[in-house]
């Protein structure tokens, strides 16, 4: 069995009446990407601000453990395994880009020289040295999450924590973002990344771990996660109705969508499924205007899971209407 | 890898101390970058020096030393007073910078580093204590420049004053600093500050205790800036200081030690 980075038993937090956190597990191996992924209100983040020392979990709650160091006994020595970069920017704006780096060097005790070298040469790697000697407040949005990032890295830190830090970029700055995630691992560095994107985690993360109203709902690989969905089906369009209607009766065991005249048949994607298929339109004189192959992604495990609405344009077959979440 | 801290692992005092200056170099440098705000609050007691000695003065000349005192013995009289509550009106901006730090992400970065957490606060009273010797000595200046002029103070009466005026803004400090961290914005910050320059004027830094309203008087002659006044004005000016010296060293000492407890329990809180 390997290491973990990050083992947590019944994590509990509440504000109050409020039950923020309700039992969270997470265990999560050293060198890996572990993204928890949930609708903004989930926990994520108090969940990052706990494992980050920031806030004290419940007494309720079971042991932590993190970097291999206990969380209540030993914060100290949590602290000096991790970096952290929340998803407000962490920098000081009223100072510049350099001084903000040489300012971590300094507490993380660095000598004067290696300080200067780290912060030239991050500042380098991350694309900021033109604007090094402006202060921070001055700088984009992206640029501010890379300084954030940046500034982690100074401390040479073992596990890090990524809360959302791509939400309010734009889509350039997410995939620079995703690149420099990405070099992170590779150093053997593990990474605790929280997001609202989907994408992002199928993107990036070795496991997921679905958040919602503070309880894990479902934990796995993306693949694992998309398997745990009914699987795919095909989606035939038509335009006229009487098309529609014909081929609706012909085709007995499709779910019928009649609002945009659409039928579901249920096929997992391959391409043998798909010949037979074609063959078996072919016979029973079905003509669509339009053939759509559907596979479950993570989208579809992330409505399922969290028992939202799915957004109207994806046309999912059955889905009960819970209570409305914004998901957004 | 190597661990994140210097490979010979510094002993605690060591490590506060380290951490607490890189935290005072990050205040001083903001205090560098934008001293407006410490400029605009040097403004009120030299603008309250120059009201009083120049379109007050003739009347309050007359208020003091049983009459016939002059224009340059009412300049003797209100300059301490003045240089105290520079400290009272420069500790408003620390209040308002804690609170506006607090409320900056990077503080949540410094409590997730394995530093000493105390340094955040020490970075912030040391820094304000350094700011209020400075508006102290160009306040101190202008007092000169009007023609106020110590009479016979000694070497170790002067280091006396000047050790009154660190210990002095050192207490307010604490106190600014616990105001600032309960105050949600800078706004509320300015305001929970503002005895820091209302109680001058309620205490002997214009007029006498003696000439004001009897009840009054209990009030104005025990609250925090009386004491230290006649203690200075002792000091710098030979005049009586009595029981004032031994009430101004409680006052500081106990504010110091009440800001501290309540500035650090409140920075020890899980933030919201």
């Amino acid at each position: 069995m390997t290491n973990l980075a990050i083992a947590a038993n019944g994590l509990h937090k509440s504000y109050g009446d409020k039950v923020v956190l309700n039992g969270v597990d997470l265990a999560v191996p050293e060198g890996t990407i572990f993204s928890l992924l949930g609708p903004n209100g989930a926990g994520k983040t108090t969940a990052v601000k706990i494992l980050s020392t920031l806030v004290s979990a419940d007494p309720a709650s079971g042991e932590i453990r993190v970097g291999g160091h206990d969380l209540a006994s030993d914060p100290q020595a949590v602290r000096a395994a991790i970096g952290v970069t929340g998803q407000f920017s962490a920098v000081d704006g009223l100072i510049t880009g350099e001084e903000n780096m040489l300012l971590m060097a300094d507490l993380h005790h660095l000598s004067k020289r290696e300080g200067w070298r780290v912060a030239a040469e991050l500042l380098e790697r991350f694309d900021l040295t033109e604007a090094a000697k402006k202060p921070a407040s001055t700088y984009s949005g992206g640029m501010k999450r890379r300084l954030d990032i940046a500034m982690t890295l100074v401390g040479n830190p073992r596990i890090i924590f990524l809360d959302e830090p791509t939400t309010g970029l734009d889509p350039r700055s997410r995939h620079n973002m995703w690149q420099i995630i990405r070099e992170l691992v590779s150093d053997g560095v593990t990474v605790f990344l929280t997001t609202q994107y989907l994408e992002e985690a199928d993107e990036l993360a070795d496991r997921i771990a679905v958040l919602n109203d503070g309880k894990i709902a479902a934990e796995g690989t993306a693949e694992e996660l998309k398997r745990l969905i009914p699987g795919g089906h095909v989606r035939l369009r038509f335009t006229d109705p009487a098309a529609y209607q014909s081929a609706a009766s012909e085709l007995r065991e499709a779910a019928r969508d009649d609002e945009s005249l659409a039928l579901h048949i249920p096929s997992d994607g391959s391409q043998r499924e798909l010949r037979s298929l074609l063959d078996w339109l072919e016979a029973a004189g079905v003509e669509a205007d339009e053939l759509t192959v559907h596979t479950p992604d993570l989208d579809d495990v992330f409505f399922t899971l969290t028992g939202s609405t799915v957004p109207a344009q994806r046309n999912q077959p059955t889905q009960p209407n819970q209570p409305k979440e914004d998901v957004r | 890898m190597s661990t994140p801290l210097a490979p010979t692992r510094p002993s605690r005092i060591s490590l506060a101390l380290r951490d607490s200056s890189t935290m005072l170099r990050r205040n001083l440098l903001h205090a560098r970058r934008y001293p407006s705000m410490t400029l605009n609050l040097l403004l009120t007691p030299v603008m309250l020096l120059l009201l009083f000695v120049y379109i007050f003065g003739d009347v309050m000349s007359a208020g003091i030393g049983g009459g016939g005192a002059d224009r340059s013995e009412y300049i003797a009289y209100i300059v301490p007073g003045l240089l105290l509550m520079t400290i009272g009106s420069t500790t408003i901006g620390t209040a308002v910078s804690v609170s506006n730090d607090m409320t900056e992400g990077i503080i949540a970065r410094f409590r997730t580093m394995a530093i000493h957490r105390g340094s955040v606060l020490v970075g912030h009273v040391v820094g304000s204590v350094l700011q209020c010797v400075m508006s102290v000595v160009l306040v101190g200046a202008v007092g000169v420049a009007i023609g106020f002029r110590s009479t016979d103070a000694t070497v170790l009466e002067w280091l006396a004053a000047f050790g009154l005026l660190v210990i002095f803004a050192m207490a307010l400090t604490w106190v600014a600093v616990g105001m600032g961290l309960v105050s949600p914005n800078a706004e509320a910050a300015s305001n929970n500050a503002m005895p820091m320059i209302l109680l001058p004027l309620l205490s002997s830094a214009f007029i006498p205790v003696d000439t004001m309203p009897g009840w009054f008087q209990p009030i104005a002659e025990y609250q925090p800036f009386t004491p230290a006044i006649e203690t200075l004005r002792g000091l710098l000016l030979g005049t009586e200081i009595g029981h004032n010296g031994w009430l101004a060293v409680v006052w500081c000492l106990g504010l110091a030690v009440l800001g501290y407890f309540w500035s650090t329990s409140k920075f020890n809180n899980d933030p919201k």
